[in-house]
């Protein structure tokens, strides 16, 4: 692997009974860069997300990260400890379902200061006003920060997850169909939100999606996946516009012009 | 700046029983910077695809597409993706034939962020990409919206100006001028004029023949390949 990566893992496998989820898969992953895996429901996208996010054990191989000084992590030999705290600091996950992700029975403002607290802010006036600045930036009205998310619409608490998961200012963001299950306006002004953070903050992002527009919107790179395999690779617009996988192919003309 | 060797492409369209269509064999030319080459040829015969080739968007099935980048020469058909992402941040600007932009994002901070790409501040990016599209004709008022509204010649000057912003050292132009009035035309005649007494070398498909005549120094007959067997 490259002596600059983020993140990098190699020959990665994992069955699930005889199912075989992941089938020797490799991942590299830049600095400030977004990587997109596409594949529809099945193909071991999610198991791989998971994988990288040291959520499950893989059967086989290794999955490296590079902390903010320089050192190689083997994350799957990393105490659990350690774990809990790169993802409380350093990493997010942003997941499908804002209400599995969220405490539901705690404010808006406190699902964001958590993560402050996680990390060890304690002057709850500071914790306030940054999660205040944060609801601002996810388009969430400041005025309701004392609300409860379960009065929120699906929109808004997708953008409540994502205030809560980078307040902490990770440089790591994995995403798991963060625009699934949205209609289509609310998932418009998802992207562009995601799209317009990722930028500013020069995040580094591994998004799963079925959806090749989301890609073709977020990511630079992109890896197709089919039972557990990485059937193509590359470049998003090289991939999506030249597809050289019979699966690639049939995902590519099986999306409709609108 | 640009040099092909034995370059050649397919498609295999796996959805269609497997059917090998040839494209591209064996095309090989040099285009020397301040030089505009015009690929010429019957429809079909694969003028666009080799103007994606050169700028990565499809992958050679063989052959080399040397490029000057950065003080080197690098051979774009076997680049990493993040070096053709380098490659066309800083060496190789192309203007597609259809404007294809992020939606909901305005004109004007389309064309200020190729420049951008390129390391423009965004404060000097934005006034170019103003004075950019203005000089193309697109009003300050049409600046502030999304381009999806547009019409055809319209997104056409967008999509130029968002290649031409970034003063790229080679340039890729599809159709540059199929959907322009006169007048704008002739402005885009001027700015590939500029383009080549700076330096740039450019490939353009042009089939507008007076427009052709006025900007390429020769042209290069893509031939057309028989049907493989």
């Amino acid at each position: 692997m490259s002596d600059d990566t983020l993140l990098s893992a190699r020959d990665l496998s994992l069955s699930f009974g005889t199912l075989r989820a992941l089938d020797g898969v490799d991942v590299d992953l830049w600095p400030g860069e977004v990587l997109a895996i596409v594949g529809e429901s099945g193909s071991g996208k999610s198991t791989l997300l998971n994988v990288l996010a040291g959520r499950l054990t893989p059967d086989q191989g290794h999955v490296f990260y590079r902390d903010p000084d320089g050192h190689l992590a083997d994350l799957h030999a990393m105490s659990a400890p350690a774990l809990r705290a790169l993802h409380r600091s350093d990493w997010g996950f942003v997941q499908q379902d804002a209400r599995a992700a969220l405490r539901m029975g705690v404010s808006a403002g406190g699902n964001v200061g958590e993560r402050l607290m996680a990390k060890g802010a304690r002057h709850y006036g500071e914790i306030r006003a940054e999660a205040a600045r944060w609801l601002e930036m996810v388009e969430i009205d400041p005025g309701r920060i004392d609300d409860l998310p379960r009065i929120f619409s699906g929109g808004m608490l997708q953008r409540l997850q994502i205030a809560a998961t980078l307040v902490t200012h990770p440089r790591l963001v994995f995403m798991d169909e963060p625009t699934g299950g949205l209609d289509v306006s609310v998932q418009a002004r998802l992207l562009d939100l995601i799209r317009r953070l990722v930028g500013q903050l020069g995040l580094a992002v591994v998004l799963v999606t079925h959806d090749i527009a989301v890609a073709r919107l977020l990511a630079q790179r992109i890896m197709v996946m089919q039972r557990g395999r990485v059937v193509e690779a590359g470049l998003t617009d090289q991939v999506l516009d030249d597809p050289a996988h019979p699966y690639t192919q049939l995902l590519v003309s099986s999306v409709l012009q609108a | 700046m640009l040099r092909v060797e034995h370059l050649a492409k397919d498609f295999t369209l796996h959805l269609q029983g497997g059917v090998r269509i040839g494209v591209l064999a064996d095309i090989g030319l040099t285009v020397a910077a301040g030089e505009c080459v015009a690929l010429t040829g019957p429809s079909g015969a694969g003028k666009s695809t080799l103007l994606r080739c050169l700028y990565g968007n499809y992958r050679a099935a063989a052959g080399r597409i040397l490029v000057r980048h950065d003080g080197a020469t690098v051979d774009l058909a076997a680049a990493s993706p993040r070096q053709v992402i380098a490659i066309r941040r800083q060496t190789l600007g192309y203007v597609s034939q259809f404007l294809r932009v992020v939606p909901r994002v305005p004109a004007g901070a389309i064309v200020a962020q190729a420049a951008m790409e390129t390391g423009m501040d965004a404060a000097r990016a934005a006034t170019e990409a103003a004075a950019l599209l203005a000089r193309l004709a697109i009003p300050p008022r049409l600046q502030a919206l999304p381009p999806a509204t547009f019409s055809g010649g319209e997104q056409q000057r967008v999509n130029l100006a968002r290649g031409f912003i970034g003063g790229h050292p080679i340039l890729l132009l599809d159709e540059p001028t199929a959907s322009l009035d006169a007048a704008n035309a002739a402005g885009v005649v001027a700015m590939v004029h500029e383009a080549k007494a700076r330096g740039v070398a450019i490939v353009c498909i042009c089939h507008d023949i007076a427009v052709r005549d006025a900007i390429a120094d020769r042209c290069f007959a893509v031939p057309a390949m028989q049907e493989a067997a």
